[in-house]
């Protein structure tokens, strides 16, 4: 368990959103304005394109480079909230060492900096609604004496069961928030891409 | 998907080549950072005016860059907000020591990434910013539980009148409390009567039968709040203009500049047909058409359909507005 890892993880992340690029798209035409596909997809080929040509000795300026070029490459909302949970990941791994406690801590620096920016709450219909069922799981999970790899598949399973639960849901934040009543009846894009990015971390991080 | 284009990766890249051959005489163009500069800027005493947004609303804001309006706009992708890199290079690049404004429209997206930018520019240069964000769009009702009312056409009257200000070399504050104040007067609402394409996505945002109608959408292909069947363009006028009518509400003798603008695939005989009905319905209302503007400003690829925006105004807005502009898409009096 080190900053390979990591690597690892994000340059799954970046397959994972090129594979559901055309997925996610098709999500946000239905209440939003068909991008954040293409977005995710062309922020996570920029991150790769920084991991090919730069090797990172730790777990924080690797997050933290990830999260700057995500700002810089993504744009929209997507941008600077995936942008800023990867920077207050990383800086919140600076100087410590990798356990499930830290990593939790990571993780919940990451979100609360998702929601700085972005100012949802529980049940807004975006991607909180999938990272905060995650965090409670994953806390759940490291308390209970599960290594990284279960908190982290505790987490995405959590994860998936609050995306789903986006879609009766009526949007209050974001693109979707001006449809409406109309915005019930479909899944949350953003809280599907915070389900892909967690899978991923189930699958590579353990 | 029917458009003409070579890769749709390619779009906004090469429109931007294309807005740096048209017009050499008036624009510069970083292509590397995606910003549309006035040729002769920095204006050494001028405030930079800076906006920006997703591409695919041609002419705003790229069209729009020149004497008497903006001094750098930021192209994103379509339809996605330029990066926080983006608007830093430019307000550097515009600020010749009497600050800069940034001129943003009140999308989620828009919205985080000016403010990361002016996060970042504070922490970095010191140049003095400030911002002012539109939000006329009254057919978000419900504003307290919504990402709140979008920025659409009143950006455009903005740009121009608060252009004119800051040419004529007033500080920060006063361009950023006028431009406060444009928006304040402001109000706008728009409908399509097809939807329109993401290049990227490569079909339709939304289906619209040939009998629908969207009303109340946004510049983003997004749906709108209400799908109704088709009707004549003088029941369409009143549908738009009396929601933008009482929400202000613009009242008997009040002058105003009545804004009609097409959404991109709408033809101008079709536009001044709308603003025939517009201009009758202000008439019976009692309010003045000060001055006008009909044609596609602030679009939304091809869709077709239209919005109109009202501007209340007084002779110093007037004024202002009439000032001399030389933009590629706007030009007057030079």
């Amino acid at each position: 368990m080190g900053v390979d890892s990591f690597v690892n993880w994000l340059r799954d992340v970046a397959g994972t959103l090129h594979e559901n690029a055309a997925y996610l798209t098709e999500l946000d035409s239905a209440i939003g304005d068909a991008d954040h596909g293409a977005n995710m997809d062309r922020g996570f080929q920029a991150v790769v394109a920084v991991l090919d040509e730069t090797s990172f000795d730790s777990v924080d300026e690797l997050l933290k480079k990830a999260g700057m070029t995500l700002v810089s490459k993504v744009g929209g909302a997507s941008g600077p909230l995936y942008g800023t949970f990867f920077l207050r990941f990383g800086t919140a791994m600076s100087g410590v060492e990798l356990t499930p406690e830290t990593i939790g801590r990571g993780l919940h620096a990451g979100v609360e900096g998702v929601l700085a920016r972005g100012k949802a709450e529980l049940g807004d219909k975006t991607m909180y609604d999938a990272w905060a069922p995650a965090l409670e799981a994953y806390d759940a999970a490291v308390a209970g004496g599960s290594d990284l790899g279960a908190a982290l598949t505790a987490a995405a399973e959590a994860a998936a069961k609050g995306r789903d639960a986006t879609v009766p849901l009526v949007a209050r934040k974001g693109r979707a928030s001006y449809l409406g009543e109309r915005s019930a009846g479909h899944q949350d894009p953003g809280a599907t891409s915070t389900t892909l990015i967690l899978e991923s971390a189930a699958r590579t991080l353990s | 998907m029917k458009k003409l284009i070579n890769e749709p990766g390619d779009v906004v890249s090469e429109a931007l080549q294309g807005v740096a051959a048209a017009h050499p005489d008036r624009l510069r163009v970083d292509l590397e950072n995606r910003i549309v500069y006035r040729k002769d800027a920095p204006r050494q005493g001028k405030v930079g005016l800076i906006s920006g947004g997703g591409s695919g609303h041609e002419p705003m804001h790229g069209g729009f860059v020149g004497l008497g309006m903006l001094d750098a706009a930021c192209a994103g992708e379509v339809f996605t907000s330029p990066v926080p890199d983006q608007m830093m290079a430019a307000t550097k690049a515009v600020d010749a020591g009497a600050g800069v404004l940034h001129i943003v429209k009140n999308y989620t997206g828009d919205v985080m990434n000016f403010e990361m930018a002016a996060e970042l520019a504070a922490a970095d240069a010191g140049t003095e910013v400030l911002s002012v964000v539109t939000n006329d769009d009254v057919a978000v009702q419900d504003s307290l539980y919504t990402a709140g009312r979008r920025g659409v056409g009143v950006t455009v009257l903005l740009e121009k009148i608060v252009g004119a200000a800051a040419e004529e070399g007033r500080p920060l504050q006063e361009v950023a409390d006028l431009a406060k104040r444009v928006n304040d007067n402001g109000r706008s609402m728009g409908m399509a009567l097809t939807s329109c394409t993401v290049p990227a996505a490569g079909k339709p945002t939304f289906e619209l039968a040939e009998n629908e109608m969207e009303v109340g959408i946004g510049i983003h292909g997004e749906p709108g709040r209400q799908r109704l069947p088709l009707a004549p363009a003088r029941e369409i006028a009143s549908m738009l203009l009396d929601p933008v009518v009482s929400d202000l509400p613009y009242q008997q003798g009040d002058s105003v500049i009545a804004f009609v603008n097409g959404m991109g695939g709408t033809p101008l005989i079709e536009l001044y047909i709308m603003y025939n009905e517009v201009a009758k319905l202000l008439d019976r209302a009692g309010i003045t058409v000060a001055r006008s503007l009909v044609g596609n400003y602030i679009t939304s690829l091809e869709m077709a359909g239209c919005s109109i925006t009202l501007l209340k105004v007084d002779d110093e807005l007037v004024r202002l507005w009439d000032a001399p502009v030389n933009t590629p898409g706007l030009r007057w009096g030079a």
